[in-house]
């Protein structure tokens, strides 16, 4: 029982950080009908800005709650940067293109930003493995039975932070008119053009939030994990659109509620079986949803005109 | 359309009871497999691929001189890049030292030694390649590597098909240097590893439950995990639970989860230095107390240890070859030459590569050509070597016979607690 | 719609018409093997070129003849080469009696590619059957879970080494087998592109409703694509599985995958030829600044390593950059004899004018 409950906050731990990351996924999907690959590295990179950071502010200064906000905002607004510069000049040219065009596109930049960071020369952090400063200094919080079930400190505010943020995003999106314009450009793009929508501003400006969201869940999943490296974005970034396919890709609620339950399963699975199945659980979890919904669990069943 | 399947299907069941065991082939040795280029010329050619005894290839690719004759081209592969990048650069900068000091003192036979670097990032898969690359292109009288087993297990059938001596400078997996008369190695094995932590487990930490958490991926871990759960009961210890995982995982809190359960005295993790450091974090996380130290052999040897395990790792104790502190004139004078060449203390991966190349150095001195077979019977020669490792003395299965130290993670430094000798 | 090629009518009879390049291909490739056979390096590096190809050949039977999205390749490729890899690993010690026992090797390893090739087959079955009524996207994302979980069941698996991998193949594979294999791919491949059935498959590239309405089974010739796809892919991981001292799951991951998808690209969509050309181009190409690197620099190792590390990164940009500016590959979807007489015409119209 104590099992269950350990697994099961360690579940949610994870799923928070995958939902972070699958909302960047399922707004840019609705806005573009693209699968961003290089989503996952863009949380990558702003997990190393977040190091950056706290290594610039020094010892007891990055674990101060300014510190701590200090590094949060950096990380975002550099991602932000980065996922506006990526839009602008490698997804924009190929919007009228076909698909495949776009999702090779994805792909190159994911390389670039994995292989370029395992580089050593100038600031180019190279491919060991470093350890994310402690910023949210380790206690125990709550503790059941002969330390059966801890829940640390960390793991609470990364629960509260991820929250926060979700709850910002649904605000942007459904009470801002922003938000609105965002939702007209997922339904259809060029007939919110013809409504005197600009389309390429809301666009990048969704590219933007998506990476910013992306930069925190980075921050979170090093607190979490100590080790950040070069390719910790590849997976996260894998299992993260998984949850957003599963929740019913384009669909912002659902992106939260399908990563929640990849969270929970992988956990669950890896917990009573062996961590060699960890990375098959998401793909056979999607496989068997798309096999009974093959929308996702809230995706529209969209009729193709001819 | 059927009339054909039917009569494929009779020339196969022709073919299948035709078939039988291969008669043993005498001197076809244990493990090595002809390359594809020496064996057959195409179906329908019907030379035996029958014993080539293997002196005839390494003539051929050892003996011939490289183009420019006045240098000995060595080669090496190593982890440059990559999740293990720290025991590759060491063992390169050990290995480079020694090959300038004795260009400095003259060098082999009047020429000029260099060595050949190929960087494997830390796959065994790109460590054959390389291996393959050095062997016929590169055409290298020796090579040293690699570092990690699993690695040096990829390599070692190449080597010893093209009949190139391969000298281990730390592979502490027994399989290495079993695949064949061309592998050497100038460390101690794994059976000997594991009993150096189980002895000091069971006797110096009064230890008598221990679990064990070993890295799937790679031999060297399951090797010393077989060897000291043997050595461990046989002591009158029992091991309570086993839990394993996967080199590059980041989570091991499922594992660490079942582990703290069965309340373990001690928890053996010989695994490598990045995921041990993550790991020792996350026990502490979990709960598991510090009183539970953990234990390890010579993969946890890096400077990243400090970094990635942080206060976690205080108070454990891990298997090694060498320690700094030894007050040994050799291994000081070794330190001092290093530091002033590299500007840091050499780890023992660096006093390894040091003494492998010094080793195949001086095999070539006293070997009377510079073909494969006789500088591979000159390094089977090698007694009572001078290493800043400990004497070298290479037994017959072409392995060393060594002591090995403990060494124990105080404040993110090492400090040596004892020697055991073999 | 660029409309591929069909063959020139030779002057043949009609019943060696399709023997022909085979009865062409098999003493040159037995003559270039003798030739060859001396210089192990070359072999290896042509085997690797010629895995290559067999698997981008293979991938552009599904990418570009019949327009779908399929990322997962390198999983394919890793059942084959575990399946006959373990095969041949079993029946090491068997001959067949009746022939001597270099040929009876060669004969058991062919039938070693054969099930390995076929139960790639299968699984390309069982992964393109529901698979393929997603759409492209969706499609996508499915193919590379499957590649990602046969990676992980082979990494599970006692009888396939686990993480470890499998070692002692014996080394069967030779220049001749491996570019005879390479042969046969393009010759099923171009004789598809050019028959009926690839016509079909074209139009399903082209306009999928379209194709359904005009009576085209799409999902059985998807699904029937896929499958001769996946097995050109468990040959070519056989055939790999042969010359490689040990496989391990490593060697078959996503990146991997994403690889052959980018020759497929390069080369063109749906253009046999520079499937063959891209995958030729970007194999040897690492392998030759490394080796320019190294006299350059003059036995310096350490800017060597430094090119192999930015290799990467620069596959990536160049990936993009490639997309950017010329989307439709080398080729687009015609082959090189199409393409070349235009670009020559094109030249001497430049100069006359």
């Amino acid at each position: 029982m104590a099992d269950l409950l350990q697994h099961l906050v360690n579940g949610l731990a994870t799923g928070t950080i995958y939902a972070l990351v699958a909302l960047g996924y399922t707004m840019v999907y609705g806005v573009l009908k693209l699968i961003n690959f290089a989503h996952g590295d863009v949380m990558m990179v702003g997990a190393y800005l977040g190091y950056a950071t706290a290594q610039k502010l020094g010892r007891p200064a990055q674990s101060s709650l300014v510190g701590v906000l200090l590094i949060f905002l950096c990380a975002m607004a550099g991602c932000a940067l980065l996922g506006l510069a990526i839009e602008r000049f490698a997804y924009r040219p190929l919007r009228e293109k076909p698909r495949l065009t776009s999702l090779i596109t994805a792909i190159g930049i994911s390389f670039t930003l994995e292989y370029g960071f395992q580089l050593d020369f100038g600031p180019l952090p190279g491919a060991s493995p470093r350890a994310f400063p402690e910023i949210i200094r380790a206690t125990e919080w709550f503790v059941f039975g002969d330390r059966d079930v801890v829940i640390w400190n960390w793991q609470v505010i990364s629960l509260l932070i991820a929250l926060a943020l979700m709850l910002t995003l649904q605000f942007l999106v459904f009470k801002t008119r922003f938000g609105r314009a965002m939702r007209a450009v997922s339904f259809d793009h060029r007939i919110a053009a013809l409504m005197g929508i600009p389309t390429d501003r809301v666009i990048a400006g969704t590219f933007m939030l998506g990476s910013a969201l992306a930069a925190g869940a980075g921050i979170l999943y090093a607190i979490k994990d100590t080790a950040i490296q070069p390719l910790m974005g590849l997976y996260v970034g894998l299992k993260a659109f998984v949850a957003a396919v599963i929740g019913g890709i384009g669909h912002v609620p659902g992106a939260v509620v399908g990563a929640l339950l990849l969270g929970l399963v992988e956990e669950f699975v890896v917990g009573y079986t062996a961590s060699s199945w960890r990375d098959a659980v998401a793909f056979g979890f999607l496989i068997i949803i798309l096999l009974v919904r093959p929308s996702g669990l809230f995706g529209r069943v969209a009729a193709e005109k001819v | 359309m059927w009339r054909n399947s039917l009569m494929l299907l009779g020339l196969v069941a022709l073919l299948a009871s035709a078939c039988e065991r291969k008669a043993e082939e005498p001197a076809r040795s244990a493990q090595s497999a002809t390359s594809g280029a020496t064996a057959s010329t195409g179906p329908g050619a019907s030379t035996p691929t029958a014993a080539q005894p293997h002196a005839a290839t390494p003539a051929e690719t050892g003996g011939a001189a490289p183009g420019s004759s006045d240098v000995i081209l060595l080669g090496e592969v190593g982890s440059l890049t990559g999740a293990e990048a720290s025991f590759g650069i060491s063992t390169r900068n050990g290995v480079e030292l020694a090959l300038n000091q004795t260009n400095d003192s003259g060098g082999v036979k009047g020429k000029k030694v260099a060595v050949r670097v190929y960087d494997d990032q830390s796959k065994p898969e790109e460590a054959a390649n390389a291996a393959t690359r050095l062997i016929n292109q590169d055409r290298v009288k020796v090579i040293l590597g690699e570092v990690a087993s699993t690695n040096s297990l990829a390599m070692a059938p190449i080597a010893q098909a093209a009949g190139v001596p391969m000298i281990s400078p730390s592979s502490t997996n027994p399989k290495v240097t079993l695949v064949g008369n061309y592998i050497f190695r100038v460390c101690f094995i794994d059976p000997f590893q594991g009993y150096v932590m189980a002895r000091f487990a069971h006797d110096h930490l009064k230890i008598s439950r221990a679990a064990v958490l070993k890295d799937q991926k790679s031999d060297y871990s399951l090797g010393l995990t077989e060897f000291f759960t043997r050595k461990f009961t046989e002591m009158g210890g029992k091991i309570v639970s086993t839990e394993a995982y996967a080199k590059g995982d980041s989570d091991f809190r499922a594992q660490l989860t079942a582990i703290k359960s069965q309340k373990p005295e001690a928890i053996y993790v010989p695994g490598y230095y990045n995921d041990v450091g993550i790991i020792a974090r996350q026990a502490r996380e979990l709960g598991i107390p510090t009183k539970v130290p953990l234990l390890g052999g010579d993969g946890w040897q890096s400077a990243k240890l400090f970094e990635l395990g942080g206060r976690a790792i205080d108070g454990s104790y891990f298997s090694d070859h060498y320690s700094p502190d030894n007050p040994s004139p050799t291994v000081q004078k070794f330190i001092a030459e290093y530091k002033a060449a590299y500007g840091t203390v050499p780890d023992s991966l660096a006093g390894l590569g040091y003494d492998a190349a010094r080793v195949a150095v001086a095999a070539m001195k006293k070997a009377p050509d510079l073909s494969g077979p006789a500088i591979r019977d000159a390094i089977a020669q090698t007694k009572d070597f001078p290493g800043v490792t400990g004497t070298i003395s290479l037994d017959e299965t072409r392995n060393a016979v060594k002591p090995a130290v403990v060494l124990e993670v105080v404040e993110g430094k090492l400090k040596y607690i004892t020697t055991t000798p073999p | 719609m660029e409309s591929a090629a069909l063959p020139v009518s030779s002057g043949l009879p009609r019943s060696l018409r399709g023997l022909a390049p085979f009865l062409i291909a098999i003493p040159v490739l037995a003559g270039l093997q003798l030739v060859v056979s001396q210089a192990p390096f070359l072999v290896y590096l042509a085997s690797i070129v010629g895995v290559n190809i067999i698997l981008a050949v293979s991938l552009n039977i599904v990418n570009g003849m019949t327009g779908q999205f399929s990322i997962g390749h390198a999983g394919f490729m890793a059942v084959g080469a575990y399946v006959s890899g373990k095969f041949s690993l079993e029946t090491k010690n068997l001959a067949i009696s009746l022939l001597p026992v270099a040929a009876s090797d060669q004969l058991i390893f062919v039938a070693a590619l054969l099930i390995g090739g076929s139960f790639a087959a299968l699984c390309g079955f069982i992964v393109g059957l529901p698979s393929l009524r997603l759409r492209g996207d969706y499609l996508a994302i499915v193919t590379l879970g499957f590649g990602e979980i046969i990676r992980v069941i082979v990494q599970n698996t006692e009888a396939f080494g686990r993480a470890l991998g499998l070692s002692g193949i014996p080394q069967r594979a030779t220049f001749f087998m491996v570019y005879f294999w390479v042969f046969l791919t393009i010759v099923v491949a171009r004789r598809i592109a050019a028959s009926t059935h690839g016509r079909s498959l074209w139009a399903i590239r082209e306009d999928e409703v379209a194709a359904e309405a005009m009576g085209v089974n799409t999902t059985g010739y998807k699904v029937r694509a896929f499958v001769i796809s996946s097995f050109f892919a468990g040959v070519a991981g056989g055939l790999f599985a042969h010359f490689v001292p040990i496989i391990n799951p490593g060697s078959f991951t996503f990146v991997k995958s994403i690889e052959v998808v980018v020759m497929v690209v390069a080369g063109g969509l749906g253009s046999t030829t520079g499937a063959i050309l891209a995958a030729v181009v970007l194999t040897l190409l690492p392998e030759a600044m490394r080796s320019a690197f190294i006299t350059l620099s003059g036995g310096q190792a350490s800017l060597a390593q430094k090119v192999d590390q930015i290799r990467m990164p620069i596959y990536g940009i160049l990936l993009v950059a490639l997309m950017l500016l010329r989307p439709q590959g080398l080729f687009g979807s015609r082959e090189i004899w199409d393409v070349l007489p235009r670009w020559f015409q094109r030249r001497r119209k430049s100069v006359v004018s």
